[in-house]
């Protein structure tokens, strides 16, 4: 405590928590923790996934608002947006996840750029800056590798790089090191010390779920359940549980109830040993394109031993682990399984293995119990011993108690039980387990181990299980040490401490990856390590406190990494360029409101002179196609059923009799009225022929065939009445909103959806920017959209473009804004991506085919259709469209829609504005 | 039996997902709700509310009698414009038709001159145009007819031949008398639907497992792909089959008030036909998507233009003749034909089964492809 307040007492604290409390939902992530985090030195925050450290974080860092309670950080209240803004750029946070707040497409050097300019430095600063970065962490060698090729350590040193650029005086990382090997590991936390020693002003908050990494920190909140457990130096704790280890301590400190029935974990040491190989993997190689995942790996595995796989994320351990299964086939090599090799068709081989993956695969929309009895019914368990065995593992396992309880929301901790109960409901030889303890508490590992050993001591069970941690490795009877794709070595853990001669497993591990490292390349890593930072002073930031509130470099930032990672994602770039494209061309050619091919069969009881001359005026009618004549009514019924004909003419018998004496006659149609506008149109072409046949009949009784007046019908702007003039402009007025529009928002929304809006909510970045910044890019894609519709229309549809050009491509411009600014305000509402695709679509397709005059003219619609269509773009557009295109129309006769569609721009920015927020509640 | 069984039990577990999902609950309910009722209460495939402008330059009984007879609901109340307006007012949209009537007009009919009124129609308004013209003509000619009449005749030479004409046209509507466009709109609704969930359902079914990562989990156990996809056809399919019929039962009978002709039964049985080649293609994108977005992007390029070119929006005799071959290898359009066969016109299996062969055979087809598919990729799904 003394040294705690001597720490405290040195310096203002750079950050103080009072009473606070954060809820999500019904589940409460802060529980009214109150405490001073003191400056200038390394913080920690120890404890298992799920007890509130990133929401601490998230507090701190801004990211996330403020519920109840007060929160000071670097000298003013955090909650003030005022102060915020002032401190924004004085803090780096790192979210939690592999390089989460990177973007995986860009290049190394685009990520850290990006950030550069979010923090307002300029080219020549930015340059040198990166400079720097890259070679104090060891990534120059790769500046333009995009940064989801890198491995897990490098992503981290990126996401370090990305948070360093603007020489921060509070740094805050989030498990920075979660996932990554022991070497990288390790050269993370020195290139952090010497950070530190170039900046000793600089405050570092961490989150770690490592306990051997947090004995080298300053000062720790151990924190359990939302709430802090103790703070202090390492020392301190320890010395205040009397415990050896920090991990022990923190166990220690955690409440009784917790704490019950718990035993230190002892090994079962293997009885006898020697069995015949249950696994054997022989120069396993697997290759995806030119990467190879899995390099020649050689392994046995003996029955009822429990083999470890120790190695970083990405090192391969997944890859050799599916091969083993049979999930995916070898590149060469084989892996040999109970002495069969591996096939994912041995369906049978497969009753003998359990499975369980890295991310718990269990049906989380399913109960715990619907869960087990699913997966005895897969395995064709008679059910009377299907039920006994389930209820051995509910009671073996503890479930009994989440029976009912969806898996999706069980603790962590549960559900990795329930994913082993699962996976060994078969009573399997062999269990396959992929990282099955990641982001459980150190209890629940401990309890999970327990079981593993029961199963191969008491029950033969062969169990090969990967994992990161050192610990778990220890207890294994063997293990192989993997990284990039190799095994380094293998053999029992003490054996292999031994023979590096080191003083425990990490440093046997570290010192095996140097070697590797070593004799692969003359290290850029290794060589990094040993760099120096230069003096800060050469490149350091000039800070300049007032930060504007627009900058159009922030702006620029988002604009070109958005446009960046467009031109890299083929699906979505296809989309964008392409989608609209085909699907003008389809519908061009395919939809046409114009009615022809009419199908007519003729059932003439007359056939006479003038029954077939009335046949002949239809004959000639270009919109008809004659069937073979009809023999009965009953058949004329049957082929209108099946839609062979479409319409049915009957001549009466007589007809010519009855006609030379002038007597009453009728021709009856039976019209297809499936379909109500083809039968309407229909009925207009028969009727128009039957004038003609009237008309052609007086003329040969030498009389006027002339109406005592006519109606003279003219179609303006398309003097043939040919559909394509009105589809092709409709359709390009529709396309060029439900493109931009969709792709606007699934570009919100997936920054969301995969968590980099932290940028957003971290950095000096404000809402403006970011939104204008990510619709430019869409903006630019609509305009090249417009472009290539407007060739299709005129090339290949032969559509001509009749009135001002200008007046088309100003409206254009105006609409694709207003298309993406539709797009940006459908994000507001969304928090994945589907949802944001259907909504857009929907929202899209409903108005633009209905109200907004594609199909029936504005002019017609009236209550609430009518405001529908004047609230949607496209009936603004589509009068350009049409205008420009077939009517022949100027700017001059069109600016007022011009003036309308600009009108929008304002009000869907404000509102998007108003829903899109800079903090996460 | 092992394998039924497996299909089975697993398609119960897609059965229960799927009612966890939110997000697609709530799409399927609103297609078939509200989406279909929107689409049927639209009035595009009709004449309804036609905006008419009128320059009488006569302003004689007759030609106020020709204005008076353009009623409701097919013409909203025509309204009078001044010459030098009438190529802005139609530039801009404002009138679809606008009628001119000649001065002396009434005179020069009575004294058998044949004179011609003018009607300027707006192409670009596609539907009502065409449709419109024809009641222009027939409104036209029977105001004509009733003012001659009611003149007597007696101004009247033979000549002119609106004496009763020697052949009447009698044209009767089969199987929708009074061409109600809902009666139409409202099936092709529900139909367009099944296409659009049927993908959007079975592709996030095959997506969603990949994603959480269960998708691994079922193959190491003893099932096979075919029993996966399987399942996901039967399961995602009978959700679909179910919610038609309650469409069809309570929106397009009760609601909308739509008479069906034949039998639901075979209609029902047509659908569950269609599924399997629907849910197939879904199967069968979600094998090239990764990601729910990539699935949902794909969708639109796939399922759009097989539900625009069914023949459930446009009359199919239309489209060019090589498009028309191309779209008779869809399903699609054998699901609409043979759905407006027994729905509208009565057709019994007889007349029918060529059509529900012809989806059996190609959904068989697309089934065999999108499994083949499937297996490969879910043998080398790992990344």
């Amino acid at each position: 405590m003394r040294l705690t307040e001597a720490i405290a007492a040195r310096a203002e604290p750079v950050a103080a928590l009072r009473d606070v409390t954060l809820r999500y939902g019904a589940r409460l992530a802060l529980n009214d923790v109150s405490c001073v985090i003191p400056a200038g030195c390394m913080v920690g925050l120890i404890g298992p996934d799920g007890v509130g450290k990133s929401s601490l974080l998230a507090l701190i860092s801004g990211a996330r608002k403020i519920q109840v309670g007060a929160v000071q950080v670097l000298g003013g209240d955090i909650g003030s947006r005022h102060h915020r803004d002032a401190v924004c750029p004085r803090v780096a946070y790192m979210p939690q996840g592999l390089g989460k707040n990177l973007y995986p497409d860009l290049s190394v050097r685009e990520n850290i750029a990006f950030f550069g300019r979010l923090f307002g430095l300029n080219r020549r600063e930015r340059d040198g800056r990166i400079a720097d970065l890259l070679e104090s962490t060891g990534l120059d060698p790769f500046p333009e590798r995009p940064a989801a090729k890198l491995s897990g350590g490098m992503r981290q040193k990126l996401g370090l790089c990305c948070a360093l650029i603007h020489d921060p005086d509070l740094l805050i990382l989030d498990e920075p090191t979660t996932g990554v090997d022991p070497l990288s590991r390790r050269q993370f936390w020195q290139l952090i010390g010497r950070m530190r020693q170039d900046r000793p002003g600089m405050s570092v908050v961490v989150a770690t779920a490592y306990m051997e990494e947090a004995e080298q920190f300053d000062w720790l909140v151990a924190m359990d359940g939302g709430r802090i457990l103790a703070t202090g130096s390492p020392a301190e704790l320890k010395a205040r549980t009397g415990s050896a280890t920090l991990e022990d301590s923190f166990i220690a400190l955690l409440p009784d109830e917790r704490r019950q029935g718990r035993q230190p974990f002892t090994i079962l040491p293997r009885q006898g040993g020697g069995g015949e190989p249950v696994i054997v993997a022989r120069e396993l190689t697997r290759q995806f394109g030119d990467f190879t995942a899995v390099d020649h790996v050689n392994f046995e595995i003996e029955r009822g031993e429990i083999f470890g796989f120790l190695g970083s994320n990405g090192c391969g351990k997944t890859t050799t682990m599916k091969m083993l299964t049979g999930l995916l086939p070898a590149s060469s090599g084989q892996a040999l399984l109970f002495g069969r090799l591996a096939d994912a068709s041995d369906v049978e081989g497969r009753r003998r293995v359990g499975y369980m993956s890295q991310a718990f695969s269990l049906y989380t929309e399913l109960t715990v119990a619907q869960n087990l009895d699913l997966h005895a019914r897969l395995f064709h368990i008679a059910r009377d011993k299907a039920q006994r065995r389930i209820d051995f593992l509910v009671e073996r396992f503890g479930l009994r108690d989440h029976l009912r309880q969806r898996s999706g929301d069980l603790p962590l901790g549960i559900r990795q039980r329930l994913s082993l109960a699962v996976a060994v409901v078969h009573e399997p030889d062999l269990l396959i387990l992929d990282e099955p303890t990641s982001g459980v508490d150190p209890l629940a590992r401990d309890e999970f181990w327990r079981l593993l050993f029961d199963l191969s001591r008491h029950q033969g069970v062969t169990i090969f299980v990967s994992t990161h941690f050192m610990n778990e490795a220890a207890r294994c009877d063997r293990i192989a040490l993997m990284d990039a794709g190799r095994v380094l070595a293998n053999g029992s853990p003490a054996s292999l401490v031994a023979a590096r001669h080191a003083p425990d497993l990490e440093s046997a591990f570290v010192g095996y990856l140097e070697e590797a490292a070593a004799a692969r390349q003359p290290s850029p890593s290794g060589a990094a390590a040993q760099a120096d930072l230069r003096p800060a002073s050469s490149t350091a930031v000039t800070r300049r406190p007032p930060l504007a509130w627009f900058s159009p470099r922030r702006l620029l930032a988002y604009a070109i990494r958005e446009g960046l990672e467009l031109l890299r994602d083929p699906i979505r770039l296809g989309f964008a360029l392409f989608g609209t494209a085909f699907l003008m061309l389809v519908v061009g050619a395919g939809i046409s409101t114009d009615v022809n091919n009419l199908t007519f069969a003729a059932l003439d009881r007359d056939n006479s002179v003038e029954s077939r001359a009335y046949l002949k005026e239809l004959r000639g009618s270009p919109y008809f196609v004659e069937k073979p004549p009809l023999a009965t009514e009953a058949e004329a019924n049957q082929r209108l059923q099946s839609a062979d004909i479409q319409a049915a003419i009957e001549i009466p018998p007589d007809f010519g009799r009855n006609l030379k004496k002038g007597l009453a006659t009728e021709v009856g149609v039976w019209i297809d009225g499936a379909m109500p506008f083809r039968a309407e149109t229909m009925r207009g072409y028969l009727l128009g022929v039957h004038q003609q046949f009237l008309g052609d009949l007086a003329a040969r009784a030498g009389q006027s065939a002339a109406a005592p007046a006519n109606l003279q019908a003219r179609f303006k702007y398309n003097q043939d009445f040919d559909s394509i003039y009105a589809i092709v402009p409709g359709t390009m007025a529709l396309q060029l909103i439900l493109f931009p529009a969709i792709l606007m928002a699934l570009a919100i929304v997936r920054e969301k959806e995969l968590g980099s809006i932290t940028n957003l909510y971290v950095t000096p970045v404000n809402r403006v920017e970011f939104l204008i910044g990510k619709q430019l890019p869409y903006v630019a894609a609509s305009m090249v959209n417009f472009l290539v519709l407007t060739l299709i229309a005129t090339l290949v549809f032969q559509v001509p473009l009749k009135g001002s050009a200008f007046a088309l491509a100003l409206g254009a411009l105006i609409y694709a804004v207003t298309a993406t600014g539709y797009g940006m305000l459908i994000s507001s509402f969304c928090k994945t991506q589907i949802a944001a695709l259907f909504a857009a679509a929907i929202l899209t397709m409903l108005p633009a085919s209905q109200f907004s005059g594609m199909l029936t003219p504005v002019s017609s619609l009236t209550g609430a259709g009518a405001v529908m269509g004047r609230a949607f773009p496209m009936s603004y557009f589509l009068p350009i469209t049409v205008g420009t295109f077939t009517k022949g129309l100027d700017l001059a006769d069109l600016y007022k829609y011009h003036l309308s569609l600009l009108a929008f721009i304002p009000i869907f920015t404000m509102l998007s504005l108003l829903f899109l927020r800079k903090q996460e509640r | 039996m092992r394998v039924l069984a497996n299909i089975f039990w697993l398609g119960t577990k897609e059965l229960r997902s799927f009612f966890q999902d939110y997000v697609l609950l709530g799409l399927v309910v609103w297609a078939f709700s509200l989406a279909v009722l929107a689409q049927a209460q639209s009035s595009s495939q009709e004449l309804h509310n036609a905006s008419v402008g009128y320059l009488d330059e006569d302003m004689s009984p007759l030609s106020r009698q020709f204005i008076a007879g353009l009623t409701p609901p097919y013409f909203k109340p025509p309204e009078p414009v001044a010459e030098r307006d009438i190529n802005h007012l139609m530039d801009t949209g404002r009138y679809t038709f606008v009628v001119t009537i000649p001065p002396h007009f009434e005179r020069d009919v009575l004294a058998g001159r044949h004179p011609d009124a003018q009607l300027a129609i707006d192409a670009t308004a596609m539907m009502q145009a065409g449709i419109g013209a024809n009641y222009f003509q027939q409104i036209f000619s029977a105001e004509l007819h009733k003012y001659l009449s009611r003149n007597d005749g007696a101004f009247l030479l033979p000549s002119q031949g609106i004496a009763a004409s020697p052949v009447t046209l009698s044209v009767r509507i089969a199987f929708n008398p009074n061409v109600t466009t809902s009666w139409f709109t409202s099936i092709m609704g529900i139909i367009n639907q099944v296409t659009m969930l049927a993908i959007i359902l079975a592709g996030a079914a095959v997506v969603r497992e990949r994603e959480h990562g269960t998708m691994d989990h079922l193959l190491v156990m003893p099932v096979t792909p075919l029993e996966i996809a399987a399942s996901k056809v039967w399961a995602n399919g009978l959700v679909i089959t179910v919610a038609v019929g309650l469409s069809l039962a309570i929106v397009v009978r009760q609601l909308l008030g739509v008479p069906v002709a034949g039998s639901v039964t075979l209609f029902m049985a047509g659908v569950a036909l269609y599924l399997f080649f629907a849910t197939a293609i879904g199967i069968f994108l979600a094998t090239i998507a990764r990601t729910m977005p990539q699935l949902g992007l794909l969708y639109l390029l796939v399922a759009v233009p097989m539900n625009l070119l069914s023949g459930a929006n446009t009359p199919i005799e239309s489209m060019p003749s090589p498009l028309r071959v191309i779209m008779s290898a869809s399903p699609s359009t054998h699901f609409v034909s043979f759905a407006q066969a027994i729905l509208y016109r009565g057709a019994g299996i007889d007349v029918v089964w060529p059509k529900f062969l012809a989806v059996a055979l190609i959904g068989a087809g697309f089934f065999v492809l999108a499994l083949r598919r499937f297996r490969q990729v879910a043998a080398a799904q790992a990344g």
